[in-house]
């Protein structure tokens, strides 16, 4: 071992973060410049730095109750999603039944399953009980993809904890709800929280589903960004920004799940 | 881990029986109804067989979407997965730069899919994109809304751009997972770096690869949301792919039948693809002795 030096970063790596962040930056740029001179000149930084497209967006209900809406559905899904999915994880991780195996497949399909498909009968669906363009509706189709997502990871994680805990809380007379709330849950801590990221995640990103099944009320912000087209063309200030603040929730979270996120990719198998 | 076998375990996946059920399982059927049936209006609708099916397979337009659809699935398969393997390989081994690394790779995993969209339509045009201009001026004639060449390679750039970390995480986990004492063995063998790679490190993300490829090819055969930002399907119909197709065919011009009929044998051929990888895949987990 040299001793402490200092890291370095290999070329590839850097032109890859480079390739990544170069589309960004630029969306950044563009949020903090006036129309005029996204228009009119190609500058590489903001020359008359301004705020004043995040203003609008802050101030105006329009702007930001999309991402109240959006925010919303998305914390519903999660915590129904990983709600459901925590005994049938729990399940599939240590038992063998009927149709157990076929069950997981079965659940993987509808992860798999294109949300243009499903988009018409959504709306048909949600409509006939009365329960189009409410955050519950969005929610509730969210949990296609979700609640699958969210059962194969948490079962990857299950797998991790050996058998042997759940008997000796058995034997010490714990009842079932009581050792799965108390010993259990938190053995698997980190997994719940890389699949209610993963929810978090997929439910975020999501627009097809949420647009088709809202008009005004629970309209997400993704799907109001569509709307910057005005009379005198599309501002594209605004838009820049508003395209910005939706990264940022994503950014917030990611630090901590940096170790785990390649393991909720992997359903939880790696 | 030995299981036991318990038919009780049943109610403990019920919930999520039931939920899923109502999100998937009753669309299906209204979807499975409309493809076997035609409609004068008025919720009056009479059995019409295969013949929705019929008109489907004979009809263009379908193979076309379809076509398209398999080029490009082929094309960001070929690109992403040897580049994130490559990536992987390339990652620092420890330090903050790990970390750091780890967020700005997953950050364009994490941004809406119309932003994704967003950005590129921004960052490729002419008069106020990056991309766009620095093209331009060097001369380059590049348009994305009128040429089809430009679309494509817009959207196949873009799509390498927002997933190819996905490969690269899962490549990096995979390698991560490869003790210290087999590069020790390999260097007292003096083994070339390639012989490391191919018989070391391939092997040993074989694993996570599958799963990669699994993913990318599920998500990149349902693609809707960045194509239609970017190019609406267009110049002509150049980029429109399956779900775009779908969705203009369901929603836009609502012809039920030939939509639903559509619908099925596109969830059919995902179906079937995904379950081949997925034997494949239970197949090396059970080999691999987890």
């Amino acid at each position: 071992m040299t001793g402490p030096r200092l890291p370095r970063l290999n070329i590839v790596m850097v032109l890859y973060l480079l390739f990544l962040m170069l589309p960004i930056y630029w969306l950044l740029n563009m949020s903090l410049k006036t129309n005029t001179e996204i228009l009119n000149a190609f500058t590489l930084w903001p020359a008359d730095l301004t705020f004043g497209n995040y203003r609008t967006i802050l101030t105006d209900p329009a702007w930001y109750m999309g991402y109240v809406n959006s925010i919303l559905y998305v914390t519903m899904n999660t915590v129904l999603s990983v709600t459901v999915a925590l005994p049938a994880a729990y399940a599939f991780s240590r038992y063998n039944f009927m149709g157990d195996k076929h069950l997981f497949f079965w659940l993987l399909t509808n992860r798999m399953a294109p949300p243009a498909v499903f988009a018409l009968p959504f709306f048909q669906l949600y409509s006939s009980v009365g329960l189009f363009d409410t955050h519950i509706a969005v929610a509730l189709a969210h949990t296609l993809f979700n609640v699958p997502l969210a059962v194969w990871i948490l079962e990857g994680f299950m797998r991790g904890v050996p058998k042997e805990i759940d008997e000796t809380a058995y034997i010490d007379g714990y009842s079932f709800p009581r050792f799965f709330v108390k010993i259990f849950m938190p053995l698997i801590a980190s997994g719940i929280g890389v699949a209610a990221f993963f929810c978090f995640m997929f439910s975020w990103v999501e627009l097809l589903l949420s647009r088709t099944l809202t008009t005004v009320d629970a309209k997400p912000i993704a799907a109001i960004m569509t709307r910057t087209q005005g009379a005198a063309g599309i501002d594209w200030g605004v838009l820049a920004a508003a395209g910005v603040l939706t990264i940022v929730p994503g950014a917030l979270v990611i630090w901590f799940v940096r170790n785990y996120i390649a393991k909720g990719f992997a359903l939880g198998r790696v | 881990m030995e299981k036991t076998t318990n038919q009780r375990a049943w109610f403990l996946v019920l919930p999520v029986l039931a939920l899923v059920a109502f999100s998937a399982v009753i669309p299906l059927m209204t979807v499975v109804n409309y493809s076997v049936q035609d409609t004068f209006g008025n919720n009056q609708f009479f059995w019409v067989g295969l013949e929705w099916f019929e008109m489907m397979l004979a009809d263009d337009r379908m193979w076309d979407a379809l076509r398209r659809q398999v080029i490009f699935s082929a094309i960001i398969l070929a690109i992403e997965v040897p580049l994130g393997v490559l990536i992987a390989l390339h990652m620092p081994k420890r330090g903050v730069w790990v970390s750091v690394c780890l967020v700005l790779m997953s950050l364009p995993l994490l941004i809406p899919w119309n932003v994704v969209g967003t950005i590129w339509q921004i960052f490729g045009r002419v008069d106020i994109g990056l991309l766009g201009h620095t093209l331009a001026a060097l001369g380059v004639d590049y348009n994305y809304t009128q040429d089809p060449l430009d679309a494509w390679v817009t959207l196949i750039v873009m799509d390498v751009w927002h997933w190819t970390s996905l490969v690269a995480l899962l490549a990096y986990a995979g390698l991560k997972s490869i003790p210290d004492a087999y590069y020790q063995a390999a260097r007292i063998g003096q083994a070339s770096r390639w012989a490391v790679f191919r018989y070391i490190e391939l092997p040993k993300m074989t694993g996570v690869l599958m799963i990669a490829i699994l993913l990318r090819f599920m998500d990149s055969f349902m693609i809707y949301t960045e194509p239609f930002v970017v190019t609406g399907g267009g110049p002509g119909n150049a980029t429109t792919f399956l779900s775009i197709d779908l969705v203009k065919m369901a929603l836009g011009q609502f012809d039920l039948g030939p939509a639903a009929a559509f619908s099925i044998m596109y969830f059919l051929v995902i179906l079937l693809v995904s379950w081949v990888f997925y034997t494949v895949m239970t197949n090396l987990d059970s080999q691999g002795g987890r």
